[in-house]
C-alpha cells in the first residue's frame, strides 16, 4: 500500500519536473522583469522596518534601534496631525465630487448622431490628459494671479481681481476642477467601451413601447454602465488619503499652506528635507494601511449593496 | 435597415440639437486654455494682461520665443528628457512584453504565484523614503541612469499587456507550432510577436508619455543640474519662479523696465508651456486611437 502510494508520488514529481522543465524557456523570458520588479519593489517592503527604529545610516537598516511605536505617536501628537488629515480628506472629497461629470459626458457623447462630430469632441476632450503635472500646474498659476486670465474674465462681471493662490479657501477647488480638466475626456473612454456593449435591441423596444430620448438614457443606457461606474468608484474611494504628491506641491506655496499641506508633502519636508527618515517611513507606512483599509471597506461596501466588487 | 428607422435618423429632434450644442461647448471650453496659452505666447505681453488677447493673437510678437532660445537650461532638459525617453521606454519594453507573454500561459508551474507577485506591487510599496535607502545603496543617487531604469515595470501595463495576449491570439496557434517541434521562445518571437503590434504600440506610448512628463523622481534622486530631465527645468522656471536671463536693452524709467520684464517673464512662460507641450500635442492626433484602445483592452474583465 505505502510502496503503491509513494511511487504515485514519485510519478507526480517526475511530471511535475517534466512540466518545469518543459517550460524553462518561459522562466528564462520572464527572470528580468522578476528581479527588476524584486528590486525596485520588494527590497523597499524591507526598509519599512525603518518606521519602527530610530534610523542611523551609519548603523544601516537592520543594525539601527528598535524603537517601537514612538514615530507614530509623534505622528498622532504632532500639533498639525488633524489639519493635515483633513486637508488630505478634503481635496479628495472635492475630486469626488466631480465624479459623476465624466459619466454624464459619455452618456451625452453617446447619443451624438453625427460621428465626426463625436470623433473631433472626443479627441479634443482627451488632449488634457497627455499634458505633464508640471504645465497644468503653470497653467493654474498662470490663469490664477492677478493679472490672470480667471481675474480678466471676472473683471468683466465687475469682480474685483483676487491672488487665488494665495487664497487657502481655493486650494481644494482648484484641486479638482484642475483635475476635472485633465480627466474629464479620458474616463469618458471607459464608460463609451461599455455604452457601446448596449443591446441595439433592447434600444428598439424601449422605443416602440413609447419611451422617449431621455427614458431610454435612463432605464436602458445608465443600468448598463451601472458595474463599471461602481468599480471606479470603489476604485476612488480607495485612493480618498492619497492626494498625489505631484500636483500638491508644485500648487503649494506659503500663502495656502494651511489648506495645502497633504500627508504626501509632509512626508516629503519630514523626509527629504529635514532628513528625518524613520518619522517619515512611519508616516508613509500609516498612510498605505489606511488606504488598504478604505479600499477593502469600499469593496465589501458595494458587495452588499450593489454585487458588483473588484475582486 | 426599416423605413421607420431610417426616418428616425433623419429626423433631429430638439433633444439632439440640445445635446450636441452642450457638447460642442463643454469641448470648447476644455480646449480653450490651452488656446489660450497659444495666442498669449504670440502677442504682446502687456495686451496679454489686459485681457486684449482672449479670442485671438493681438500685436504679434515673437519677442518671448527669442528669449526662450536663449535660455540653455531648457534646451539641455529636453535633450536629457529625449534621452531618458528613448532609453527609458526601450527598457521597459524588453521587460514588459515577454513577461506579460509568459503571464498567459496557463500550464506553466507558478503561474497564478507569479502573476500575483506582480499584482501586488499595484498596492504595497515601500513609499518615499525606503524607495530613497535603496536607490542611495544601489549608487543610483545623481545619476542619470535611475530615471531610465528605476521604473522597470508598471504592474497595470504588464497587466494591460497580458489581457491582449490572452484575448487575441488563440492558444491553438501555438500548439501547432509545438507540434511542429517550435521551442517556446521561438513561439513568441515568430507567433505572438508579429501579432502583438498593436499593443506594443500603445505600450511605446503609455511608457513614453510617462517617461516624458514625469518629474517626481528626477525631483527625489536627481541633484546635479545637468541631469535634470524638461518637466524639472520647466518646474523651475515656471513654478519657482528663477530668473530667466531676460534683459532689456531700454533706456526707460526703472519702474517700467521692471514692469515690462515681469510681463516678459510672463510672456516667457506661456511660450515656454507651448514648446514643452508641442511634441505630444502635434503627434498626439495620430497616435490618440492606440491610447484609447489601450484602455479598453485593459478594461476587459479576465
Amino acid at each position: 500500500m505505502s510502496n503503491q502510494s509513494i511511487s504515485i508520488n514519485k510519478n507526480q514529481v517526475t511530471r511535475f519536473l517534466k512540466r518545469l522543465y518543459r517550460c524553462r524557456m518561459l522562466y528564462l523570458m520572464i527572470l528580468p522583469s522578476i528581479i527588476t520588479v524584486f528590486i525596485f519593489h520588494y527590497i523597499p517592503l524591507y526598509g519599512v522596518q525603518i518606521a519602527f527604529k530610530d534610523f542611523r545610516s551609519s548603523l544601516g537598516i537592520w543594525g539601527s534601534e528598535w524603537v517601537g511605536l514612538k514615530h507614530f505617536k509623534t505622528f498622532f501628537n504632532y500639533p498639525y496631525f488633524g489639519r493635515v488629515i483633513w486637508n488630505t480628506l478634503w481635496i479628495s472629497l472635492c475630486s469626488l465630487l466631480t465624479f459623476p461629470l465624466p459619466v454624464i459626458f459619455s452618456l451625452m457623447l453617446n447619443e451624438m448622431r453625427n460621428e465626426k462630430l463625436k470623433k473631433v469632441c472626443q479627441m479634443i476632450t482627451y488632449a488634457p490628459h497627455f499634458v505633464s503635472t508640471v504645465v497644468v500646474c503653470s497653467m493654474i498659476i498662470l490663469f490664477t494671479n492677478r493679472e490672470g486670465l480667471i481675474n480678466i474674465i471676472l473683471g468683466f462681471f465687475g469682480v474685483e481681481a483676487i491672488d487665488f493662490m494665495g487664497l487657502s479657501s481655493a486650494f481644494a477647488p482648484i484641486y479638482s476642477i484642475s483635475g476635472l480638466w485633465s480627466g474629464l475626456g479620458w474616463s469618458t473612454i471607459i464608460y463609451m467601451a461599455t455604452l457601446s456593449g448596449v443591446s441595439q435591441e433592447l434600444i428598439e423596444a424601449a422605443k416602440i413601447d413609447g419611451a422617449t430620448r431621455m427614458q431610454v438614457i435612463w432605464y436602458v443606457n445608465l443600468p448598463h454602465i451601472k458595474g463599471t461606474v461602481i468599480t471606479m468608484f470603489i476604485l476612488n474611494m480607495g485612493s480618498l488619503l492619497s492626494v498625489g504628491f505631484e500636483k500638491t506641491f508644485l500648487l503649494q506655496n506659503s500663502l495656502n499652506q494651511d489648506a495645502s499641506s497633504v500627508i504626501a508633502t509632509y512626508v516629503y519636508e519630514i523626509g527629504l528635507l529635514n532628513q528625518q527618515f524613520s518619522y517619515s517611513t512611519a508616516i508613509g507606512l500609516f498612510n498605505s494601511i489606511v488606504n488598504i483599509i478604505m479600499i477593502v471597506a469600499a469593496n465589501t461596501i458595494s458587495k452588499k449593496l450593489a454585487h458588483t466588487g473588484l475582486w | 435597415m426599416t423605413k421607420q428607422a431610417k426616418s428616425k435618423l433623419h429626423k433631429t429632434s430638439a433633444f439632439d440639437v440640445i445635446n450636441t450644442s452642450l457638447v460642442v461647448l463643454i469641448t470648447l471650453i476644455v480646449a480653450y486654455p490651452l488656446y489660450f496659452c497659444i495666442i498669449a505666447s504670440f502677442s504682446d505681453p502687456t495686451q496679454v494682461s489686459m485681457g486684449r488677447t482672449l479670442l485671438w493673437v493681438k500685436d504679434f510678437t515673437l519677442e518671448a520665443y527669442k528669449y526662450v532660445f536663449q535660455e540653455e537650461r531648457l534646451w539641455v532638459g529636453y535633450r536629457n528628457t529625449i534621452i531618458y525617453t528613448v532609453l527609458g521606454t526601450l527598457y521597459n519594453l524588453i521587460l514588459t512584453i515577454p513577461a506579460a507573454y509568459v503571464l498567459t500561459k496557463k500550464y506553466m508551474p507558478f503561474q497564478n504565484i507569479l502573476s500575483w507577485y506582480y499584482f501586488i506591487t499595484m498596492y504595497i510599496g515601500g513609499g518615499m523614503i525606503p524607495d530613497y535607502l535603496l536607490r542611495k545603496e544601489l549608487g543610483l543617487l545623481n545619476n542619470p541612469l535611475v530615471l531610465i531604469i528605476g521604473t522597470g515595470v508598471s504592474c497595470y501595463n504588464l497587466i494591460v499587456t497580458r489581457q491582449y495576449f490572452a484575448s487575441s491570439i488563440h492558444p491553438d496557434i501555438y500548439e501547432a507550432a509545438y507540434i511542429d517541434g517550435a521551442s517556446e521562445f521561438k513561439c513568441f518571437t515568430s507567433i505572438a510577436m508579429p501579432l502583438a503590434k498593436p499593443i506594443i504600440a500603445v505600450m511605446t506610448l503609455y511608457y513614453g508619455v510617462d517617461h516624458w512628463n514625469s518629474y517626481y523622481n528626477a525631483l527625489i534622486y536627481i541633484r546635479k543640474e545637468k541631469y535634470y530631465p524638461l518637466q524639472l527645468v520647466l518646474r523651475n522656471i515656471l513654478i519657482s519662479n528663477q530668473n530667466t536671463s531676460v534683459d532689456l536693452n531700454t533706456d526707460i524709467s526703472v519702474i517700467e523696465y521692471l514692469l515690462q520684464k515681469q510681463h516678459m517673464a510672463q510672456a516667457m512662460k506661456y511660450s515656454i508651456i507651448f514648446i514643452a507641450s508641442a511634441p505630444l500635442l502635434i503627434i498626439y492626433p495620430f497616435i490618440q486611437k492606440y491610447f484609447a484602445k489601450g484602455v479598453m483592452i485593459g478594461s476587459v474583465k479576465g
